[in-house]
């Protein structure tokens, strides 16, 4: 079920080679999936719990392209998963259910589904999943380069020292940027429930907005934030939680994917040392930061956030601060994209935390690298991940956690988190961990209840299991079943399997102790062979009480069927309502 | 005459396939299924249904210690195991058995308890009649192979 190695797609024949997770706690439709799948080309993984599903996630980050997942799973609601899933690892993720209902489709829709699919599903459904994928890439390119632009033209006016008028045009034109946010409204709007309007105002983050944002971010603390409390800084009255959670996941990609770019290319240059303490020298002053963002705003990936992080650290921090990130990035060449800030900087270590990420030595020496990691990126190739995963040292994973200074529940999630799968404290960069951290905090109290109560439904669910076994355990109704169509052979009428059956009730078992829970009056009945006499004998008595069990046998409930149904002719499914049965006399 | 045998096989399995798809006992997914099944996968089908007999029985005798409790209120739990069993019965084409399963599920929301009682039974009589025949249809198709199968060497 699980991959050894690391799954890259190829990036030659696309949609070839797409890497699908499959979540299902149905075996039957598992398997069909899987050979459905496969033979549309796709490299699938599959996967029975919700918790296995997210521990692959999270073990591999890029590991997948897209997740298709029931809606029903015995150990995580399937909205949850597709939410998790979302907020971390924003992979496209198909729901899949037998319920069609439409509140139902609408739900998934709302927590995120870029589909959702009917049970029992076609091939020729499966085969367009790709389609997803690839739209997801576009839209990321596209919002990636939205708010680069923005970023963009926010540092160059603060650098330029420009009124703060949102008119400006620089460079990326503050005009197209929001030309392109307008192409791309949808992704603002996202929250259907909250606006009392018919018509949805559209949120266009305009630079304004956006710096108001970052702003808040950094006031607040990165591991810290959350839509709330960005949206009460942000004080914007006509702003809605909503729409800052979105921009938010935006940005958090935006930050996660620049991020990846610098210690990938970071680990392919070894000789980054000099070179950054010059830059970070540099770092000193505001013109020379300009020069160097300016410099950066001509290519497709920037330093944007970097130089955004510096700017807004301007006027809280004091110039021996920034030396002291600027020293801290020269030291650790490789390291640096762990978020690895010492306790005693607390107020401003949160800042530092994300902006640490960009203020990565290797990262300016490497713009050559950036430019064609870029294409290679969303052409499938996948960089190989493992260095990113090794690097962080567990000093920085210690520093990440006591960063947290929520202790109570943020702490309980960071230990929820790691409990089912160890190897990922480990396995997973320290920047990933802490993005999912800080992704716990939107999940706000469904989070904490799930992380902390899955378990404890887990194991309900397997205790009530084990109580009806233990309750069915005693019902041999299909064993004999099983016995007897093996023995059949071309036996079409349905009554010589009752006949079988009678044969071999005789020679079972009933196993009488597991009915420790029933009536003793009830064990009579249970007799072998007398059960026969008896209900047959019942079977022409009205039956007033359901309730009694001892009534109502298993295996015997054949003999009334005999009865019932004449098999030789053809029986119309139309024919359900019950009280037609003849027998049971309502 | 074993070439003969192996045709004849076939018929009587096409015949059997035609009479319950006529019955309303299997739907169009279970020639997906077929569909699927290839030379990678030679017993995929059978593979398939028989996992789904191994969770049917398993939902079927859940649903039956439910009813025999007798303080069975957790309708509720009742509803997830026969969503469980009309998921997978559509995953077959088992199409009788999951409207049975519909049926079931309307009375359990009902909290009616008979109706929840007769329901399952009607769903065992289902259930067992399909499992019958799809026991029926592997063999036939097994012995249709053995005779396909002999025949090749002998007309060497």
């Amino acid at each position: 079920m699980m991959d050894n190695g690391f799954s890259s797609p190829r990036n030659d024949a696309f949609p070839a080679g797409l890497r699908v997770l499959v979540v299902d706690d149905d075996p039957t439709w598992l398997k069909i999936l899987e050979k459905m799948l496969k033979k549309c080309s796709y490299e699938v993984t599959t996967c029975a719990l919700a918790r296995d599903a997210l521990h692959l996630l999270r073990e591999r980050k890029d590991g997948y392209d897209i997740v298709i997942s029931d809606v029903n799973m015995p150990d995580m609601d399937g909205f949850k998963l597709l939410e998790h899933v979302g907020l971390e690892m924003d992979l496209p993720v198909i729901m899949m259910s037998v319920d069609g209902e439409t509140s139902r489709v609408m739900k998934g829709v709302q927590h995120g589904a870029c589909d959702y699919l009917l049970k029992p599903i076609r091939m020729k459904e499966l085969r367009n999943i790709w389609q997803h994928v690839f739209r997801k890439k576009i839209n990321e390119v596209r919002d990636i380069e939205i708010l680069e632009g923005m970023e963009t033209i926010q540092m160059t006016r603060n650098g330029l020292d420009l009124p703060d008028d949102g008119h400006l045009v620089c460079g990326e034109d503050l005009t197209s940027v929001k030309k392109r946010k307008d192409i791309e409204g949808k992704h603002d709007d996202k929250d259907p429930g909250d606006n009392s309007s018919t018509k949805k105002a559209r949120v266009v983050w305009s630079v304004d907005l956006h710096q108001k944002f970052v702003k808040a971010v950094n006031q607040i603390g990165f591991d810290k934030v959350g839509p709330k409390k960005i949206l009460d800084l942000m004080n914007v009255p006509w702003l809605t939680r909503e729409n800052v959670a979105s921009h938010l996941q935006k940005y958090r990609l935006y930050l996660s994917r620049l991020q990846r770019e610098d210690t990938v290319s970071l680990d392919g240059i070894k000789h980054s040392d000099s070179p950054l303490r010059d830059s970070a020298g540099s770092f000193g002053t505001q013109n020379s930061i300009n020069k160097q963002q300016l410099d950066v705003a001509n290519r497709s990936y920037g330093f944007p956030g970097n130089s955004l992080l510096v700017q807004n650290t301007e006027p809280r921090s004091h110039d021996s601060e920034r030396k002291g990130i600027v020293s801290k990035s020269a030291a650790e060449p490789k390291g640096a994209l762990s978020f690895e800030v010492p306790d005693s900087r607390k107020p401003k270590s949160s800042q530092m935390e994300f902006g640490h990420s960009f203020i990565s030595p290797g990262s300016e020496v490497n713009f050559a690298e950036f430019d064609s990691n870029f294409p290679t990126r969303f052409s499938w190739c996948e960089v190989p991940q493992t260095q990113l995963k090794q690097e962080p040292k567990p000093l920085h994973l210690d520093d990440g956690l006591s960063q947290l200074t929520l202790p109570g529940k943020q702490q309980r999630i960071q230990a929820d988190y790691p409990q089912p799968a160890p190897p990922i404290i480990s396995g997973s960069s320290v920047t990933e961990r802490d993005i999912g951290s800080v992704k716990i905090k939107p999940l706000n109290d469904e989070c904490r209840n799930n992380a902390s109560l899955a378990s404890s439904i887990g194991s309900t669910i397997e205790t009530s299991h084990v109580q009806t076994k233990t309750h069915a355990a005693s019902h041999q109704a299909f064993d004999p079943i099983s016995i007897n169509t093996s023995s059949m052979k071309n036996q079409t009428s349905y009554s010589s399997c009752i006949s079988d059956l009678e044969s071999t009730q005789k020679n079972i078992n009933w196993g009488l102790s597991p009915f420790a829970t029933l009536d003793d009056d009830l064990q009579v009945c249970w007799v072998q062979g007398d059960c026969y006499a008896m209900n047959l004998g019942l079977q022409n008595i009205e039956f007033p009480e359901y309730c009694d069990p001892g009534l109502i046998a298993d295996a015997p409930t054949y003999l009334y069927d005999a009865v019932r149904f004449d098999y030789e002719n053809l029986y119309d499914p139309t024919e359900y309502p019950l009280i037609e049965q003849g027998l049971f006399i309502a | 005459m074993l070439g003969l045998g192996a045709d004849r096989l076939r018929a009587d399995m096409n015949r059997l396939l035609a009479l319950l798809f006529h019955q309303g006992v299997l739907d169009e997914q279970f020639l997906q299924l077929q569909q699927l099944q290839d030379e990678s996968s030679p017993n995929f089908v059978s593979e398939v249904v028989n996992i789904y007999f191994h969770e049917s029985e398993k939902l079927l005798r859940n649903l039956r210690g439910l009813l025999m409790d007798r303080e069975f209120t957790d309708y509720k739990k009742m509803g997830i195991h026969l969503n469980q069993f009309m998921g997978s019965s559509s995953s077959i084409g088992a199409k009788r058995v999951r409207n049975v399963c519909v049926a079931f599920r309307a009375a359990s929301e009902q909290n009616n308890r008979a109706g929840c009682l007769r329901a399952l039974e009607l769903l065992e009589h289902e259930y067992c009649y399909l499992k019958n025949k799809m026991h029926e249809l592997f063999q036939l198709e097994q012995q249709r192979l053995l005779a396909a199968g002999v025949r090749y060497p002998m007309q060497n």
